[in-house]
């Protein structure tokens, strides 16, 4: 079978484009497919054809296989790419697709959903040899059993009620002694929890590694492995940052791990590109955790090692093409680094935050830097979907040099106008720790406190070139302004603060992480700016040209590149990056100056309908009441938000002008 | 171009000392201004804020562009002329940008004896408004006063120049669409409720601002009604019942944002009808004026030396050069706009004088701004001059200089004597601005000269009495008529009576005549018609 043709992406963001990329490379057209958010999007515009879906809810769009193969068909696409998320993981999909003659890029479907259950894949696996955490899962319940159970896997183990989530019911058990009473315990918990106080016995690994192999398997029966990828880097099961190949992973450890990933796959006739996590304990010895039957986010990294675009490879398999490479002609060069940009907030618990992103310059790429991503600068991150900005991804032929370049290039990504884990991700990367490649999957919270702190850029150096763009970037709108005027280089345009008889100081108010600075500026008789903030005094000078400042603080030359919204700024050095808020002036509170407050008749007339319930909450704006006089419709509405308690007319009254009309309580905010 | 080429040694001991003489002075200057600036006593003040209320220097900063320059008048207004010590005469005063319109900016100082008016705020609020008129500049008030000082009340209340004045200027103002904005940011009483009441828009600061014309003591004494000064006149009564005032503001800073936004609304654009160039810095550095001045006042020194710190890329083009020298005659540029200086090199003699008439009226013809630089000891006198005509000659310069109908800016370097302060356009012949350097002085005629003339009619009368006067009690005659002149003469004394607008820093001129000009450019140059020369 020849190449696809035409191929359509079932997908969106940044994978949508991962995979357009690689297809047209091939010279295989592609079609996109788009909820309503998308209209404009990245991947949408770089396809040969889109087509419209539905609105933006991934289940009104995006998850509805019935419109894709409509559009795939409408196209006359050849093949469905699933990308990750959505439908490709869904067997049924992948089933309907092959009942519509497209071709679904990814394993047949009975692999699919003989991994979707982990407790059948892990029997799957069992019966297969391939390793898994030992346990005790059976039905006998006496003390003896589990007790002998536990010091046969070897302590420490792990008590788990099998009614149980949440950690209600759960103890770590690290020696023989304890045992009996942490049975106990966790019996009485489970039992008052559940309502059921069956336990089951796990080997309880310490300081566990996440390690993946990357397998693939074409229609021929062929396997290979490319390799191993650590993703132990997680915050609540969320991967921060993955690499390949996984520290301290040797070549016998690799190929033991590998072999056993191919018979994983070989279980369940795999086909196409697939992933086969494991449980890397600390003295080398690995367990199944689960396989992900699809192409993996964090792909690249194995791309970047191994040379091979497993996108193409997908492609080629699935056109029943034999695998490009065997396991033999498959090394690996350098290491590689995957960093996940997302529009979250580290600080508010990863919280996703939706926005636009007024400002975006990803650093440049090359063969060291790689950035796949689905956004470009102005697009909004939306509700309806994950929020990733993008992926960073760096290499290097060592360890510590792919790891700095992931740095530096984490350092150069200038996002602006919706808070991001950049910062995050750069401490975590700077800390000795993760250079020293101490990984596990409590690595984040073990090392809570460096990630955690606020940007390492101190006061000191933040507040002059924070303070110097502000005032030369005001100068500059004035200039604007200015320019016009008839009277363009009038005087009274120079922001210098100029004062008849004294030193023209000017204040220069900076919002930075929540706290206001102000910071006094006095030009001295050379032209240079002498900026003062507490104890701490600088000579500056500086220059704006277009989103360049140049600045010389103290006799130390910066170049810092500056973003600017509505409300706020955003500068990037090499050293850091730190946003601010131009701080907003204290205008008072608006304590309902606003007309029809006290909600009386403007003048006699007749009321014609109450438009809402008593006690129902509205909102400001909302239309309460309509009256007519004069032969014309009032509408009486909320000023603020509450609720009508008491209409004091019905439809039909006559009222006189002034008449109070309606009760009305403020929804108090406090 | 003709570049002015610097003859002063600045590494000459002699320039050293004019420098550290002059930095005295201005320093002096700068300390008493640093001094005035803070307002009324601090107790006062810290009252003022803790109300909630910005302190005036803050209102003036709130309502300016960001960081745009604000040209203060009258800085030592008031300075030692009454028994009570009245900061700036208890009001601010001056011209700076609000949303890109030069506006004259008002704002009473409440912490000075209640913003109360004494006769020299009055004249200070009066020169302000004269200068809003001259040179068509929209009027914002920042009204915070008690209005009259009671005590003062002869003094403030009857006469032509005196309050009611301020709000006949308001009417007729608005009617030459000179826009006046009054925001209400404390108390307007009395007479002071006819400002934001002849305002065309009013602003007020809810429980800050009120306007009634009788405060609630007032109200009580006449009719014996009790009332608060907030129900009585506040925010809520004239935006919502009374109608006085047209905006609510929340707090000062609000009132500030929407006095800026009734600024922004105005439909004035400001078209010069100058050919100006972008501004080129002088070759000399400005603060070498220092030391260019002599210490002695009667010493003369070359005006050019001057010029070539104050005007664009030091490019002077001289006219007449070989003819009337004691008169130096030019065009150039200040920040850009195109001016004809005159400055003093001596006395004025016929042909300075005559040509000094020539220079103005060809500047009127061309309408171009006119800069005096004024150090001069006056006319020459003799025999020999008079019957030469230097009367009338003079009074050529003099007709000259009252009807050029050109923006005129006055600027005192030295001396400002006699006759010599009328052809140099002194502050009788109405220059949009007139400053002072602190060496300056300003008299009818010389200290010495003064005290020789008296000193000589008293010999006269004594030696025609057949008496003797030895010569220790003629300097004992002539000492308190000296110190009477040095005093009456010193810029101090003369700006705290508003004979200038302010008191400048000589290193600062460029900057304060380019502001001037540029205000002036609010109103087109309109053709000169002259008197009848005495030919």
């Amino acid at each position: 079978m020849t190449m696809f043709n035409k191929i359509l992406i079932a997908n969106r963001g940044e994978i949508a484009c991962r995979v357009i990329k690689t297809a047209q490379r091939l010279g295989v057209k592609t079609v996109a497919v788009y909820s309503d958010a998308d209209r404009d999007a990245l991947h949408t515009s770089l396809a040969d054809e889109a087509i419209h879906i539905g609105p933006a809810p991934a289940r009104d769009s995006y998850l509805c296989g019935d419109k894709i193969i409509a559009a795939a068909r409408q196209t006359g696409a050849e093949a469905i790419h699933p990308g990750y998320g959505f439908l490709s993981e869904n067997s049924g999909f992948a089933l309907d697709c092959e009942k519509a003659g497209i071709c679904f890029i990814g394993p047949p479907p009975a692999a699919i959903d003989a991994m979707g259950s982990k407790s059948a894949a892990k029997r799957i696996m069992e019966s297969a040899g391939v390793p898994l955490v030992p346990g005790y899962h059976d039905e006998d319940q006496s003390d003896d059993v589990l007790a002998a159970a536990a010091r046969e896997m070897g302590f420490p183990v792990l008590l788990k009620a099998t009614a149980g989530g949440g950690g209600k019911g759960m103890r770590q058990v690290w020696s023989d002694d304890e045992f009996s009473a942490a049975l106990d315990a966790a019996r009485r918990e489970a039992s008052s929890s559940f309502g059921d106080d069956r336990m089951l016995v796990e080997k309880y690994l310490v300081g566990p590694r996440h390690v993946e192999i990357q397998v693939f398997c074409d229609s021929l029966g062929n396997a290979v492995y490319l390799a191993e990828r650590d993703c132990s880097v997680q915050r609540r099961h969320q991967k921060v940052i993955e690499e390949a190949p996984a520290p301290g992973v040797d070549q016998a450890l690799r190929k033991r791990m590998g072999e056993a990933a191919i018979a994983a796959a070989r279980a369940i006739d795999y086909e196409g590109a697939g992933t086969v996590e494991f449980l890397l304990d600390s003295d080398g010895v690995f367990y199944f955790m689960e396989m992900n039957t699809r192409l993996q986010v964090e792909h690249p990294v194995t791309e970047m090692i191994t040379g091979v675009d497993l996108v193409e490879w997908q492609l080629r398999v699935a056109t029943g093409e034999p695998l490009p490479l065997e396991q033999d002609a498959i090394q690996i060069t350098g290491h590689a680094f995957e960093a996940r940009i997302y529009a979250e907030d580290p600080d508010r618990d990863f919280m996703p935050e939706t926005g636009s992103l007024h400002h975006l310059v990803p650093p440049a790429e090359s063969r060291h830097v790689r950035v796949d991503t689905g956004v470009r600068r102005g697009d909004v991150v939306s509700v309806h979907y994950d929020p990733m900005i993008a992926k960073l991804i760096t290499w290097d032929e060592s360890r510590s040099s792919a790891l700095a370049r992931l740095r530096d290039a984490l350092r150069q990504y200038e996002i602006a106008g919706i808070t991001t884990n950049v910062e995050f991700l750069y401490n975590l990367s700077s800390t000795d720790a993760f250079a020293g490649a101490e990984l596990d999957t409590g690595f984040i919270e073990r090392h809570r406190e460096q990630i955690f702190h606020q940007s390492d850029a101190d006061l000191s150096r933040v507040l002059p070139l924070a303070a110097l763009y502000s005032m030369l970037a005001g100068e500059r709108k004035s200039q604007i302004a200015q320019q016009s005027s008839a009277d363009r280089w009038s005087p009274f345009g120079i922001s210098s603060n100029w004062r008849l008889n004294s030193v023209g100081e000017r204040v220069i108010s900076i919002e930075y992480q929540g706290v206001e600075y102000g910071i006094s500026i006095t030009v001295d008789s050379a032209g240079a700016y002498r900026l003062q903030h507490a104890e701490n005094n600088w000579i500056c000078s500086g220059q704006l040209d277009a989103d360049e400042l140049t600045a010389t603080i103290d006799g130390h030359r910066h170049r810092v590149s500056v973003a600017e919204q509505d409300d706020s700024y955003s500068l990037y050095t090499a050293d850091f990056a730190c946003h601010f808020r131009f701080p907003e002036p204290d205008l008072g509170v608006d304590e309902d100056v606003s007309v029809g407050s006290d909600f009386t008749a403007p003048m006699n007339g007749t009321i014609v309908a109450l438009l809402v319930e008593t006690g129902a909450p509205v909102t400001a704006g909302d239309a309460l009441l309509v009256m007519e006089a004069m032969k014309m419709e009032q509408t009486i509405s909320a000023h603020r938000e509450g609720k009508v308690t008491q209409f004091l007319f019905q439809p039909g009254d006559l009222v006189d002008g002034g008449a109070p009309l309606l009760k009305f309580e403020v929804l108090e905010e406090f | 171009m003709a570049i002015l080429d610097s003859k002063i040694n600045v590494r000459s001991e002699e320039f050293s000392e004019n420098v550290a003489h002059m930095r005295t002075q201005v320093e002096d200057l700068a300390r008493t201004v640093a001094e005035l600036s803070l307002g009324g006593e601090e107790k006062y003040r810290e009252r003022h804020v803790s109300r909630g209320k910005l302190l005036p220097r803050e209102r003036v900063n709130g309502l300016l562009d960001p960081g745009t320059p604000f040209l203060e008048f009258s800085q030592l207004a008031a300075l030692n002329v009454y028994e009570d010590n009245i900061p700036g005469a208890g009001i601010i005063t001056g011209i700076g940008r609000v949303s890109g319109q030069e506006c004259v900016i008002i704002a009473n100082d409440a912490t000075v004896k209640g913003g109360t008016y004494y006769p020299l705020t009055i004249k200070k609020q009066l020169r302000a408004q004269t200068i809003a008129e001259e040179n068509n500049l929209p009027c914002v008030y920042l009204v915070d006063s008690g209005g009259a000082n009671l005590p003062q009340q002869d003094d403030v209340f009857p006469d032509r120049m005196h309050f009611g004045r301020t709000f006949f200027n308001q009417a007729n103002m608005s009617a030459k669409g000179i826009p006046q904005i009054a925001v209400v940011m404390g108390s307007c009483t009395a007479g002071g409720a006819y400002v934001p009441a002849m305002a065309d828009e009013s602003i007020i600061v809810r429980e800050q601002g009120t306007i009634f014309l009788g405060g609630p003591p007032l109200v009580k004494a006449a009719t014996g009604e009790i009332v608060s000064a907030e129900d009585l006149g506040g925010a809520d009564v004239h935006c919502r019942t009374s109608g006085v005032a047209d905006h609510y503001a929340r707090n000062d800073r609000h009132a500030l944002d929407l006095a800026r936004r009734a600024v922004s609304r105005l439909n004035r654009v400001k078209q010069p009808t100058l050919d100006i160039a972008e501004p080129i810095d002088p070759r000399y550095a400005a603060d070498e004026i220092y030391g260019v001045v002599p210490r002695d006042t009667r010493q003369s020194y070359d005006v050019r030396e001057v010029i070539a710190r104050v005007v664009d890329d030091s490019d002077f083009e001289e006219f007449k050069a070989l003819y009337g020298t004691t008169l130096v005659c030019g065009f150039a540029r200040i920040m850009g706009y195109p001016v004809g200086i005159l400055g003093n090199n001596g006395i004025l003699f016929s042909e300075s004088a005559q040509k000094g008439a020539h220079f103005i009226e060809l500047c009127a013809q061309r309408k171009i701004p006119l800069v005096f630089l004024q150090n001069i000891t006056g006319f020459m006198v003799g025999r020999q001059y008079e019957a030469g005509g230097i009367a009338k000659h003079g009074a050529k310069m003099v007709t000259a200089v009252a009807c050029a109908n050109v923006p005129k800016f006055t600027v005192l370097i030295g001396g400002s004597f006699g006759a010599g302060n009328y052809g140099m356009c002194g502050r009788s012949y109405d220059p949009r601005f007139l400053y002072m350097w602190p060496n300056a002085r300003i008299s009818v005629m010389g200290g010495e000269q003064a005290a020789g003339v008296m000193a000589q009619i008293r010999r006269d009368q004594l030696e025609s009495r057949g008496e003797e006067w030895a010569e220790a009690d003629e300097a004992a005659f002539k000492q308190p008529i000296l110190d009477t002149y040095d005093h009456q003469g010193h810029p101090y004394y003369a700006s705290a009576r508003l004979w200038d607008d302010g008191v400048i820093d000589p290193a600062q001129t460029r900057m304060v005549l380019g502001l001037s000009i540029s205000a002036t450019l609010n109103r087109e140059i309109e053709e000169t018609r002259f008197g009848v020369f005495r030919m």
